[in-house]
């Protein structure tokens, strides 16, 4: 598997090839399209992330040390962002992404373009995954 | 002065910006408006010749900074019609005006059992305080409800009034549908029942009829970065009858006459009330964005923002799927919508990366969306300096969206 860090070169690399924003957002929105479905069991009340403009469905499994993430979220760019933290944190032991550096949003530019983290919530599905990761790691979840 | 378009956009500098080589289209005025150079300048001239803590200063500094910051009191009385300028209090923005009502108002008039009336179209800011005040002296909180067309009904209202009801608060216009409530008729009947009246203005001040004495209001809140002056100054007005009869909101240095280990005897009006350092210059951008706007007959301003406002209605109406939230036939300024299948969020980033700047969401207007059934909406706000090509910018921009999301 690759490392956090690979694969937010990659995506970093992925952006870099679409200089216009109006096309970011089209990849973005596609990414999140193109995520699997969260089944409908999962989009329970527990799973949703406080303090989004959207709302925001989080599954979060610990698997043997590794955290397993699904997400979902009737807004389209939230979608794709949350797609891009599943890309970077599902499958990653908890361990490690408790160590990690988050740095895809600022090399792409998406942090300076997309309105305050607040609203799309982005800062709040990451404190959650964390959150888990804690647990997980201590054997908790 | 006349009332040219090309002439008030050109006083306005942040309106020439462009946003990623787009123009810039700025329609989130009911959050913040734009600054005349005038108010920039003012501000700019009192820092650099001028500033100088007031009221006390043994200097020539202090004098010239206390002239101006009192003469901008009397240039608020002026523009609201107070008929004291002491009732003319500096705060620091609406939500603080609100505060010190439901602070020491209710402290002294709001009595176990008695009642607390506002509206289910508040702002926050006018609806949390006197839900805290209610649960603070054990009264009792009622709301107003609206109707389909978002206005309010008047008829529950007259239900609601008693010989309990203590103070009625509500938004002059509403942030989130744009309504104009009757102001008058809903003094009037406050004032058959005994209680007073705190008007909310954020949103009227800068659009309709702003003359407190007319009004009758014994309360009136504004802030000045919603009448293109700066952050971090509002005002309260309140009648000196309750201003003289309400205990201070917080205590220090300004607010009051003699201190001494035993008591401490307050300072009269509009002191009392302005505990502190005060913002020295938000009066003084104030003022200049208040004869900004006076240079012009005020019902031009208007006759011009309703023409951009219905020409805005008409042209988003044609949009397929398109729902515009508020139809009273009192309206001003404010176009709230949804597009079916598009998320509120998406379509208002999605028309940013247009160079159109609209808000999203609930607007602090959470028992709004409640009663619509919605999560939020997207509002294009309109100020003094939009116009009909703006409209069609972002109709424009709409239509794009639209495309790019298959809708």
């Amino acid at each position: 598997m690759p490392t956090i860090d690979e694969i937010q070169a990659e995506i970093v690399e992925d952006f870099s090839f679409l200089p216009e924003w109006d096309e970011r957002y089209a990849y973005l929105i596609e990414l999140g399209q193109k995520m699997a479905p969260l089944p409908e069991e999962h989009r329970k009340e527990d799973n949703i992330v406080r303090g989004c403009q959207s709302t925001v469905w989080l599954h979060r499994t610990c698997n043997d040390g590794a955290v397993i993430l699904q997400a979902d979220s009737d807004s389209l760019i939230v979608k794709g962002l949350a797609a891009l933290l599943m890309k970077v944190y599902s499958g990653q032991p908890a361990d490690v992404i408790l160590k990690a550096d988050l740095t895809f949003f600022e090399e792409t530019g998406l942090n300076k373009h997309l309105s305050s983290q607040r609203a799309n919530g982005l800062m709040a599905m990451i404190d959650e995954i964390k959150a888990f990761a804690v647990k997980c790691a201590a054997g908790e979840a | 002065m006349t009332f040219e378009i090309d002439k008030i956009r050109s006083d306005f500098p942040i309106l020439a910006s462009t946003i990623d080589g787009k123009p810039l289209v700025y329609l989130d005025n009911a959050a913040t408006t734009q600054k005349p150079q005038s108010v920039i300048d003012a501000i700019t001239d009192y820092y650099t010749h001028y500033n100088s803590n007031i009221h006390r200063g043994a200097h020539h500094l202090s004098n010239q900074a206390t002239e101006a910051h009192e003469k901008a009191r009397r240039t608020v009385q002026r523009y609201i019609n107070a008929e004291h300028a002491d009732e003319v209090i500096f705060t620091r923005g609406t939500t603080e005006s609100i505060n010190l009502v439901a602070s020491s108002f209710g402290q002294a008039f709001v009595k176990p059992g008695d009642e607390v009336i506002v509206t289910e179209m508040e702002h926050h800011s006018n609806f949390v305080p006197w839900q805290m005040l209610c649960e603070r002296q054990g009264a009792r909180f009622r709301v107003i409800p609206f109707d389909a067309n978002g206005d309010l009904r008047m008829d529950v209202y007259a239900d609601l009034l008693n010989e309990k009801t203590k103070i009625v608060a509500f938004n002059h216009v509403s942030n989130s549908l744009g309504t104009i409530n009757p102001a008058r008729k809903i003094i009037e009947m406050a004032h058959q029942v005994g209680a007073a009246v705190l008007v909310d203005a954020a949103q009227s001040v800068q659009h309709v009829e702003h003359d407190v004495q007319a009004l009758d209001a014994d309360f009136y809140a504004f802030s000045g970065h919603k009448i293109y002056g700066p952050t971090g100054i509002g005002v309260l007005y309140g009648k000196e009858k309750w201003l003289n009869a309400m205990p201070p909101y917080q205590g220090g240095g300004e607010m009051i006459d003699l201190v001494t280990v035993e008591r401490t005897t307050y300072n009269k009006l509009p002191f009392k009330f302005e505990a502190g350092t005060p913002n020295i210059v938000g009066p003084i951008g104030l003022a200049a964005a208040i004869d900004y706007l006076d240079q012009f007959d005020f019902a031009e301003i208007r006759a011009h923002e309703d023409k951009v406002l219905e020409y805005g209605r008409e042209r988003l109406s044609e949009v397929p799927g398109l729902t515009l939230y508020g139809d009273s036939q009192h309206r001003t300024s404010i176009l709230s919508f949804n597009i079916n299948g598009i998320h509120h969020y998406d379509l208002g980033i999605l028309l940013d990366t247009q160079g159109v700047a609209v808000r999203t969401g609930h607007h602090c207007t959470q028992p709004i969306m409640t009663a619509l059934g919605i999560e939020g909406t997207v509002r294009a706000s309109l100020a003094v300096y939009n116009t009909r090509a703006e409209m069609d910018a972002l109709i424009e921009a709409i239509y794009k969206v639209r495309k790019m999301l298959g809708r």
